[in-house]
């Protein structure tokens, strides 16, 4: 098996302390959560950090709970934790339909959402659902916490908001009402990394679109998503016709690469149905007709 | 030979053949399996490989002293190193040569350059980022179909006078009358398809342990083999070590599927590193390197044409193959078929002629070809005549199975010889697919199908639906010494078998298990034979030092080579149990009859001995006849007068989401002949195992190379095998019709199902979308891309 | 670095480096080689083990990240020789061939079942999906967890049945 290079390790005991070290340490530490992509990313020696600092002893960052008028999820809560989530579940089950496609039970037993946003894979599920939903990143510094929404959180492939002595502490989602939401991946294989996939979530007023938000994964989609999709879609009536006018503008903004997985012209195409399929499950959800 | 008669024993087991639980098991179950990396040894050293980042370059110099300044370093092994040896260069299992570390140049990517032993698994990686090497890039040889071309590099300028690619042209099969019965035919049919680069990827990858004792001079080898003995006898003409002073031990095996045939640099290494350190030497090869440079498999190029009458009665069928071998011929198969058995591709089916060309070319890919389950490349031969056929019916208007049935050979033609000149044992194959037929209910599934065909017309539904079909016929149990060697090495199987005085016993094989439970299946083999309780027989393999000779367990040969080797040595001990109970009973052997476990006297039932009881008398004091020795044991060598021709029909399911190009596996059938089953739980294992391959390979599988030659498929997040996900809940059924020339009449099981199911979950999709042709594997942006008209090329990088 | 870890009730202690990969710990450092390995990128399964009373890929864990936590192998899972349920639903319904697979699917399963004693053929395909195996078609690995399910006290129960 390949292994990773020397490296120093640290255990923080505390976020105070997790940020403590990695002031101490500079820009050659790097946090371990879950490890499931810092890990592999090592041992094929494509990341070779010198010290790692390890916050699974951490406490305060596995929750998922209602935070006034927003949903708040900790840094530390796994995969599975957010698969199995009923709260989630209630108001968006759009964490779950993306859950359930991400890698496989095992790795979901460790892989974190923080991990997942700080990864800032450009294939990562769960940066979809973020900007979808439009939530917002609470990142802690020894300065204190600022909040940033997650629409400006990823910075490009691998590069997030979060500094050198920075860590993301939770993940906030406004709670909305008369709304749907939905994920769907095209994959090789169960528990391989997406093809293509879209998330989103509808909230209806009437027959109106009151908002919408659409996430997309893996298509070189600028910040995982397409606000002109969005803008299309908002104010007007939630019909087959305009989705599939959205859709085809998710198809035509995007700027997927060709790789083993597929073609470019596949991926585009990809973009478009599949923001076609969870747009109207999303509104199917809203309107209580699916679960 | 029926099943049911068995008696049991004391610990519930049939004493022969039936469903019992695997004698393995215990300790697999409790992790206390000893594989090759579970090996260690007081002192024992690792080494790690450095590998070529290019697929083709010149190495103009290595410089390892910051390697081997390393602390934890004891020996770095270059080719130059080798070469003072005589090393360098080994034989491959097709009369060709293969570098064991570079010393010109590199061939392929991840070929291997340099050796490092040092103190632990991780010093010896880290001591590969020390060495320097400085390499000429040259241009690759990519893609096969231009292997040929005038202007392409010429990878083996190291064979004298070589000036082009081509590794040979053969052809089997009657050109000229071929070309007759295609002139006069109705319809002729001409199909391009693609058997792509996959790889055999058991889940343990390849390894071994190196010891040799200085004082000895005996070099013992924990090494993962499928081929124990084989491989003493190539480390002997290798390395010219004496074959008395090697003993090559293959411990448990995670698996094998023809990628643990051939011999690999890396253990000629490890042997080496122990050579020079005096230390024991541990090599386990990581999964990149188990992926882009261990055996491939397939990897052929045909293009099929089918020709027949207007109302379908199949009158011939030709093919033209381009190989890849990659860099080296390292193809495993018996000498006088470079092709191995692909001249087989007639299948199932009734023909006036037939004529096949291969044309095998380098590449700078890795080499071998050895296998992955193919039965000697059955496996493109079944897959080529069952999508050939699909074609045509797909060309003339007609069911599939409709025009299967019409064509299939039938029982009163047996034993059939094909154009080519295979000659098949037994077989009643429309029966075959009659019980597949009736077990997938094919009527209402063409019911369902058009039904939904009609939905999708009316745009109420994306979901499309297709039935796929494939009847494979393979010849396996490689094979009568008269026609087939391997590097001169005759395919007969040796078997040794002593009853001790209590009645146990133990018998040695000269063949090896990777997971098909010779342990048990061998057990019972003599249980049936002898009467002998399975849990009292102790089955000996994969250790030179107390094993017979023979080639190893690959092609399906274990049952229909060893497995007949072990009743002829039981019938032997049988014989000569006759003999010495008729002493203790003072009757002549004749006088006797036998019945499970035990010669009485006929007419007085009562009046008998035990095979046990024999056993002690035989190792007592009773007087012997004239002649006749004491103790109760026997060898034997088999020679298999023929190849057998396990067959089955294969039905498959699949429900294709037309938006994304999704394909699910809903339902798979089997129905297999593999003759009498000696434990038929232990069979539906294989078959389901083969069945998985299929899944796999017709979706997901495959090795694809850049431009720059590449590997796309170098990790299983690219080389993707199928889960639990993709696998329907098989569904089995079976037919029996023995092979008359086996003593057990069984026929081979191990690959069948590898071999059949690739075509019918082509057929399948392909049906559903209502295309003639697409290429395997058959990803959702490859069948997009099919339905829209304008198919990706599958060995090479995606564009 | 010194690493002390409880691993099948024992409390175990190793100076190891702080890049060793729990499943180097468990077979070179303890000699537990029943947990195997079979990749380099997180995705066979082949070492699956438990820590904390999750099944993880311990390939994927440091050994210094499991320091103070309770981890479980194949090894700790027959008692006084015994196959428990899981182990002797592989047996009775022939759920492994050559093996290697077989311990981190235990593994996965003994988890699945602690959290869903009854789970139907589609949960258990589920939660097999990160362990691959290459010989058995995943079947009779399916059966075997049903077997297990139908009968949570192993071998015993059928000898009392
Ligand atoms: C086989 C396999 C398949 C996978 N398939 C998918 C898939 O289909 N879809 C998908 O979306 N993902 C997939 N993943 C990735 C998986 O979801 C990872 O677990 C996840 O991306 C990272 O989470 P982690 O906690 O393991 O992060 P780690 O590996 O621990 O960390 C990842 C990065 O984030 C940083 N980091 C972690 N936490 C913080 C924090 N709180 N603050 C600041 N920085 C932090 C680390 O320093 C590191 O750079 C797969 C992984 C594997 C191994
Ligand atoms: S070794 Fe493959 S997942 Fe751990
Ligand atoms: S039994 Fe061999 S890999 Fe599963």
């Amino acid at each position: 098996m390949q292994v990773p290079d020397v490296f120093e390790y640290e255990r923080a005991s505390s976020v105070d302390d997790a940020i403590a070290l990695l002031e101490k340490h500079g820009d050659e530490a790097r946090l371990i959560a879950g490890g499931h992509s810092l890990l592999p990313m090592m041992k094929l020696r494509l990341a070779v950090p010198e010290v790692l600092i390890d916050i699974n002893d951490l406490e305060g960052l596995d929750h998922i709970r209602i935070d006034g008028d927003e949903i708040a999820i900790g840094a530390m809560v796994r995969h599975a934790a957010l698969l199995e989530s009923a709260l989630l579940a209630e108001h968006y089950p759009i964490f779950a339909d993306a859950e359930r496609v991400i890698a496989d039970p095992l790795v979901r037993n460790r892989g974190t959402i923080g991990g997942s946003f700080c990864q800032g894979d450009p294939a990562e599920d769960l940066a979809s659902v973020g900007t979808a939903l439009r939530g917002s990143a609470v990142i802690r510094s020894s300065a204190g916490e600022r909040t940033v929404p997650i629409r400006e959180f990823h910075q490009g492939p691998y590069e997030t908001a979060v500094g050198d002595a920075e860590m993301l502490v939770e993940l906030r989602f406004p709670i909305r009402t008369h709304i749907g939401s939905a994920y769907a991946k095209v994959e090789r294989r169960v528990g391989d990394w997406a093809v293509a996939a879209a998330g989103a979530f509808v909230q209806l007023d009437g027959d109106q679109i009151a908002d919408v938000g659409i996430g997309l994964t893996a298509v070189g989609a600028d910040g995982f998503t397409c606000p002109e999709a969005e803008d299309l879609l908002r104010g007007g009536p939630a019909t087959p016709e305009r989705f599939a006018d959205a859709a085809q503008l998710c198809h035509d903004l995007c700027a997927p690469v060709t790789d083993q997985r597929g073609p470019e012209d596949y991926k585009r195409h990809l973009a478009r149905e599949l923001t076609r399929r969870v747009l109207h499950r999303a509104t199917a959800r809203a309107r209580g007709e699916e679960s | 030979m029926t099943t049911t008669e068995v008696p049991t024993s004391a610990e519930g087991n049939p004493i022969g053949f039936g469903r019992m639980h695997r004698k393995e098991d215990a300790r697999f179950l409790r992790g206390q399996g000893t594989y090759v990396d579970d090996v260690t040894l007081p002192g024992m050293l690792h080494g790690a490989i450095l590998r070529s980042p290019f697929a083709h370059a010149r190495i103009v110099n290595i410089d390892t002293s910051a390697a081997e300044a390393h602390p934890r370093v004891r020996a770095v092994i270059t080719g130059e190193t080798l070469e003072g040896l005589g090393l360098a260069w080994m034989p491959t299992l097709s009369q060709d040569t293969q570098s064991v570390l570079a010393t010109d140049k590199v061939r392929f990517q991840g070929a291997e350059v340099a050796f490092v032993v040092a103190d632990d698994r991780y010093a010896a990686r880290d001591a590969l980022e020390l060495i320097d090497v400085d390499y000429e890039p040259l241009d690759a040889v990519v893609d096969a179909k231009k292997a040929l071309d005038p202007d392409a590099p010429v990878i083996r300028d190291d064979l004298e006078g070589r000036e082009d690619n081509k590794i040979y042209d053969w052809e089997a099969g009657d050109a000229e009358h071929c070309a007759e019965v295609f002139d006069q035919a109705d319809v002729v049919v001409t199909q391009e398809m693609l058997y792509p680069r996959v790889h055999p990827a058991p889940m343990e990858t390849c390894g071994s342990v190196a010891s040799m004792d200085p004082v000895s001079g005996k070099l013992t080898i924990w090494t993962t083999t499928q081929a124990p003995h084989a491989h003493r006898t190539l480390y002997a003409l290798v390395a010219g070590l004496p074959e008395h002073k090697i003993q090559v031990i293959s411990p448990d095996i995670g698996g094998g599927f023809g990628n643990k045939v051939g011999i690999y640099p890396g253990y000629v290494c490890s042997i080496v590193g122990s050579i020079v350190t005096g230390k024991p030497v541990k090599w386990m090869e990581d999964r990149a390197e188990n992926l882009m440079s261990t055996s491939f498999a397939r990897d052929y190029h045909m293009t099929g044409s089918i020709a027949a009458t207007k109302d379908g009665t199949i009158q011939g069928l030709k093919v033209d193959v381009l190989a890849d071998h990659g860099a080296f011929n390292g193809v495993a198969q018996p000498t006088k078929f470079p092709a191995g058995f692909f001249h087989i591709f007639t299948g199932s089916y009734d023909y006036d002629a037939a004529h096949c060309n291969v044309r095998a070319v380098y590449t700078n890919k890795a080499p071998g070809g050895v296998a992955y389950a193919c039965s000697f490349r059955v496996t493109e031969a079944v897959y080529l005549v069952e999508r050939m056929v699909d074609c045509l019916a797909d060309e003339l208007g007609m069911d599939p199975a409709e025009l299967r049935m019409k064509n299939l050979l039938r029982p009163e033609q047996f034993p059939y010889t094909t154009p080519t000149g295979w000659e098949y044992d037994s077989g009643d194959y429309p029966r075959a697919l009659k019980e597949a037929m009736r077990l997938a209910g094919y009527d209402e599934l063409r019911a369902e199908q058009a039904e939904r065909r009609r939905a999708f017309e009316a745009g109420e539904t994306n979901q499309l639906m297709g039935i796929g079909l494939s009847f494979f016929t393979e010849g396996v149990g490689a094979g009568p010494r008269k026609h087939m060697d391997i590097l001169g090495l005759g395919m007969a199987d040796g078997c040794e078998l002593r009853i001790h005085p209590t009645g146990k016993a133990v018998i040695r094989l000269s063949v090896q298990s990777q997971g098909q439970g010779h342990e048990t299946t061998f057990a019972q083999i003599v249980a049936q034979e002898l009467g002998i309780p399975p849990e009292d027989i102790d089955v000996v393999h994969g250790d030179t030092d107390n094993t017979p000779f023979g080639l190893g367990t690959y092609g399906s040969r274990s049952t229909p080579v060893s497995g007949a080797a072990a009743a002829v040595v039981s019938r032997r001990v049988k014989d000569k149990s006759r003999i010495i109970a008729a002493a203790a009973l003072e009757c002549s052997p004749d006088d006797l009859e036998w019945e499970h476990g035990r010669w009485f006297v006929k007419g007085d039932p009562d009046n008998g001995k035990t095979i046990q009881e024999i056993a002690f008398a035989s190792h007592g004091n009773l007087e012997l006849p004239e002649g006749v020795e004491g103790h109760l044991d026997a060898t034997a060598v088999y020679d298999p007068p023929e190849l057998t021709y396990p067959f089955g029909a294969y039905i498959c399911v699949t429900d294709v989401d037309a938006g994304t190009g999704e394909v699910k596996v809903r339902r798979f059938i089997a129905v297999d002949d593999c003759g009498p089953r000696i434990n038929p739980m232990i069979v539906e294992g294989q078959i389901h195992g083969g069945l998985a391959d299929g899944v796999g390979m017709a979706l997901m599988e495959v090795i694809a190379f850049d431009p720059e030659g590449n590997n796309l498929g170098g990790s299983f997040m690219d080389y993707l095998l199928p889960t639990s996900m993709e696998c329907p809940s098989w569904e089995t059924g079976e037919t029996v019709t023995p092979s008359p020339h086996h003593p057990l009449g069984v026929k081979g099981v191990g690959e069948s199902a590898t071999v059949g199911s690739p075509a019918a979950v082509v057929n399948a999709v392909l049906d559903a979308l209502q295309i003639r042709s697409a290429d395997m594997p058959l990803t959702p942006a490859v069948v997009w891309r099919a339905m829209q008209g304008s198919p990706l090329r599958n060995d090479l990088a995606i564009e | 670095m010194q690493v002390t870890m409880t691993v099948n009730g024992d409390e175990v202690t190793r100076d190891v480096e702080p890049r060793m990969l729990l499943v180097h710990f468990i077979r070179d450092e303890l000699g537990l080689t029943g947990t195997h390995w079979g990749c380099d990128t997180s995705n066979c399964g082949t070492c699956t083990l438990w820590v904390d009373g999750e099944a993880v890929k311990s390939c994927t864990v440091l050994a210094a990240m499991a320091g103070g936590r309770d981890v479980h192998t194949v090894e700790g899972v027959a008692q006084n020789g015994e196959l428990d349920a899981v182990q002797q639903g592989f047996l009775e319904e022939h759920g492994l061939q050559c093996g290697f697979c077989t311990p981190g699917m235990i593994m996965t399963a003994k988890w699945l079942l602690e959290r869903d004693p009854d789970p139907d053929e589609g949960t258990i395909r589920e939660a097999i999906s990160g362990n691959l195996c290459r010989c058995t078609g995943y079947e009779n690995i399916v059966r075997a967890v049903r077997w297990a399910a139908e009968h949570p006290a192993g071998a015993d129960e059928e000898v009392s049945a």
